[in-house]
């Protein structure tokens, strides 16, 4: 076959089970999301690993660069008031 | 936006101060070219050696002894090839693509473990690969769980949960041999020694000699050493042996007392270089294999793509219209 | 026990026995896939579509073993495996389509649009069985069947629909398979015996709804309808076309060669 024209990449997250979040287990190479969707039940969940499976091609995510990282993340560090330990409680109120 | 710019042995240094912190490496990090490089060869290399492994056990899918068994048999080959899947996953995060690999196998640049080239002869040969030669490669893949690069170490977890499997059913297999008639006895001591040696041998050479061992360390691709490895491997299968009541084709084997480990006679490293620079009984039969069911496949991959372009184009008349 | 009684338990039997080969044929066939798939994905996928099949297999012949406790003849005492293993060629009850060679991908792919197909409506009613076992085999097997037909049935669009080769290679598939179809429907004196019962099901009467939906399919796959001008008949009465005879010699190989053995 002409190896020029490759079969596409897909990456595969599985719900492992209801109430959690998908996670990305791997990928895998199919011509169509639906292809995508039936390999990965077979390739990825052999063992009942899931109850949901979510195929998205590789090219289509967009991901944040390493480079970028202090540009991406450091701007949060400087964020303190969004977190609940930023804030000091009066001694006698325990929790909130 | 702020900029870093860091110089080359300042980003080098800083990527080894992450491998030494025990932090994983991710695929959008920066890495020195010879790390991407020396994962591509050992992740690939591993990679094939999976799916390589499918032949010698297939080999017997269609004449396993029983419903049970034959079912095992095949959900383990189904289990390699998945493994193999992982593995081509993970090395394609280093930005290199599957079909790139699978030409790299086919035109002989990149290997697979060199005991897939040995004949799976008798029933025997099958649970003895799913004991010894998953045995030794689990004992390698736990280590590697540990790796630095993420995609690798997770998809050694992976693997790891599943091949536990691999190795019981081998040894169970071997069990029922091993306690039936003398034939079979004779058969499972015959797989013994024709795959004892070999799979001591799939830990690669002694460290002294190791190529890429030095480097692998530092970096932490690899955890342990083959030696390390080998040891280990020899040390916790003796004991299977001798609950089956084989003998270890190996003269020399012994109990040594004061390193707490057993000592074990010299490997044939004409007979390892022999196998793995192509002269064993079946390299050329597998590689030949492989290249014929790829490109057997090629008119279904064709014709995979071709109706995906007239959906495309069908969809696309219909938005249109 | 009364006489209606102990022939209906014979016939379940031989009923049981002959699902049982059905599966076990396709499931040795498409087993030899795995190594040999056109992707290593498919690899894997074809692979649980063939454990699908040796696990229906053995459901029925598990139940064959029970009720042989009770028929006696020549399946009493017998293992699942006996039965698998130990019988020669005209002693497999199974229809032909199911043991013909695995061909190309195209083949394969066909034959099992058709199988899944008819599989679906089949296990449909047999899960409403008044045999609460074979009821409970056929829901289990139901649930698989229809994920092999979705996949059969878009790989039958991609293939058909494809490039002119795998156009080619498709047609000519269906044309060498059609004949085989018509014995699908075709009952046995066992099954019609067990018909009045509702234990067994009526294959006749599955033939318009599969005949719509399979060619609905080829059209869509832009497959032409064989003339249906010629078919073969004869596993249910263990006369097999010379593949079977193969299958057999390489299937049983160890237990023919180490007779009476464990493993």
């Amino acid at each position: 076959m002409n190896t020029s024209v490759n079969t596409p990449l897909y990456e595969v997250f599985v719900r492992s089970k209801r109430g959690l979040d998908h996670k990305h287990v791997g990928s895998l190479h199919a011509e169509d999301a639906e292809q995508a969707l039936e390999y990965a039940r077979d390739c990825y969940t052999r063992r009942s690993e899931g109850v949901s499976i979510w195929v998205v091609k590789s090219g289509d995510i967009t991901c944040s660069q390493e480079e970028d990282a202090a540009s991406f993340y450091d701007p949060m560090e400087d964020k303190p008031y969004r977190h609940a330990t930023h804030y000091v409680l009066p001694e006698n109120i325990k929790n909130m | 936006m702020t900029q870093f710019k860091l110089n080359a042995e300042e980003l080098e240094q800083a990527f080894q101060n992450r491998i030494d912190d025990e932090q994983k490496i991710e695929p959008k990090d920066w890495m020195p070219e010879a790390y991407r490089k020396n994962l591509i060869r050992q992740m690939s290399q591993h990679a094939h050696s999976e799916v390589i492994g499918m032949q010698p056990e297939g080999n017997w899918i269609s004449r396993a002894p029983t419903l049970r068994r034959k079912m095992i048999l095949l959900a383990k080959v189904q289990d390699e090839g998945g493994h193999g899947l992982y593995l081509y996953s993970a090395t394609e995060t280093l930005g290199i693509t599957r079909e790139e690999l699978v030409e790299a196998l086919q035109n002989g640049t990149a290997k697979y473990a060199s005991i897939f080239n040995y004949p799976s002869l008798t029933w025997a040969d099958i649970g003895t690969i799913g004991w010894l030669v998953d045995g030794a490669a689990i004992v390698n893949q736990i280590s590697l769980q540990r790796t630095s690069y993420g995609p690798y170490a997770r998809a050694m977890v992976r693997i790891c949960k599943e091949e536990s499997f691999h190795q019981r059913q081998g040894f169970e297999s071997l069990v029922v041999l091993a306690n039936g008639s003398a034939e079979q006895k004779a058969m499972a001591q015959d797989a013994l020694n024709r795959w004892w040696w070999p799979s001591l041998m799939m830990f690669g050479p002694h460290d002294a000699e190791s190529a890429h061992s030095a480097q692998s360390m530092k970096w932490k691709i690899k955890r342990k050493s083959n030696d390390e490895l080998r040891q280990a491997f020899v040390d916790q299968t003796i004991p299977q042996i001798e609950f089956l009541g084989l003998k270890v084709p190996d003269d020399d084997l012994k109990w040594n007392e004061e390193r707490g480990h057993y000592d074990f006679g010299a490997i044939d490293w004409d007979e390892f270089l022999r196998v793995v620079s192509g002269k064993g009984m079946c390299n050329k039969q597998r590689v030949e294999h492989h290249k014929k069911v790829h490109d057997d496949g090629a008119w279904v991959r064709e014709a995979m793509r071709a109706y995906k372009v007239k959906t495309l184009d069908r969809n696309r008349m219909k938005e249109a219209s | 026990m009364s006489n209606t009684e102990s022939t209906t338990r014979e016939n379940t039997l031989e009923y049981s026995i002959g699902l049982g080969d059905d599966s076990l044929m396709l499931g040795q066939r498409l087993a030899e896939w795995c190594r040999n798939a056109p992707l290593l994905e498919e690899d894997l996928a074809i692979s649980n579509v063939a454990l699908d099949f040796i696990g229906r297999a053995n459901m029925f012949y598990e139940y064959a073993v029970e009720l042989a406790k009770v028929t006696g003849g020549v399946f009493k005492n017998q293992s699942v495996d006996d039965i698998a293993y130990l019988r020669d060629s005209r002693e497999y009850l199974n229809l032909l389509i199911f043991e013909m060679p695995i061909g190309d991908f195209a083949y394969t792919m066909t034959r099992q649009l058709i199988v899944d197909l008819f599989n679906v409506d089949y296990f449909t009613a047999l899960s409403a069985s008044s045999d609460s076992r074979l009821a409970a085999i056929a829901a289990k097997t139901l649930k698989e069947s229809k994920y092999h037909l979705r996949r059969s049935h878009e790989w039958a669009l991609r293939l058909g629909d494809g490039t002119e080769e795998s156009h080619t290679r498709m047609q000519n598939a269906v044309n060498e398979l059609w004949g085989y179809t018509p014995e699908l429907f075709e009952m046995s004196e066992t099954e019609l015996a067990l018909l009045p019962a509702g234990i067994s099901v009526d294959r006749a009467a599955l033939f318009d709804t599969w005949e719509a939906r399979v060619s609905g399919i080829l059209n869509e796959a832009t497959l032409d309808h064989p003339p249906g001008d010629w078919q073969v008949t004869g596993g249910r009465a263990g006369v097999h076309t010379e593949y079977h005879g193969h299958l057999l010699s390489e299937m049983q190989f160890l237990q023919r060669a180490y007779p009476g053995l464990a493993w």
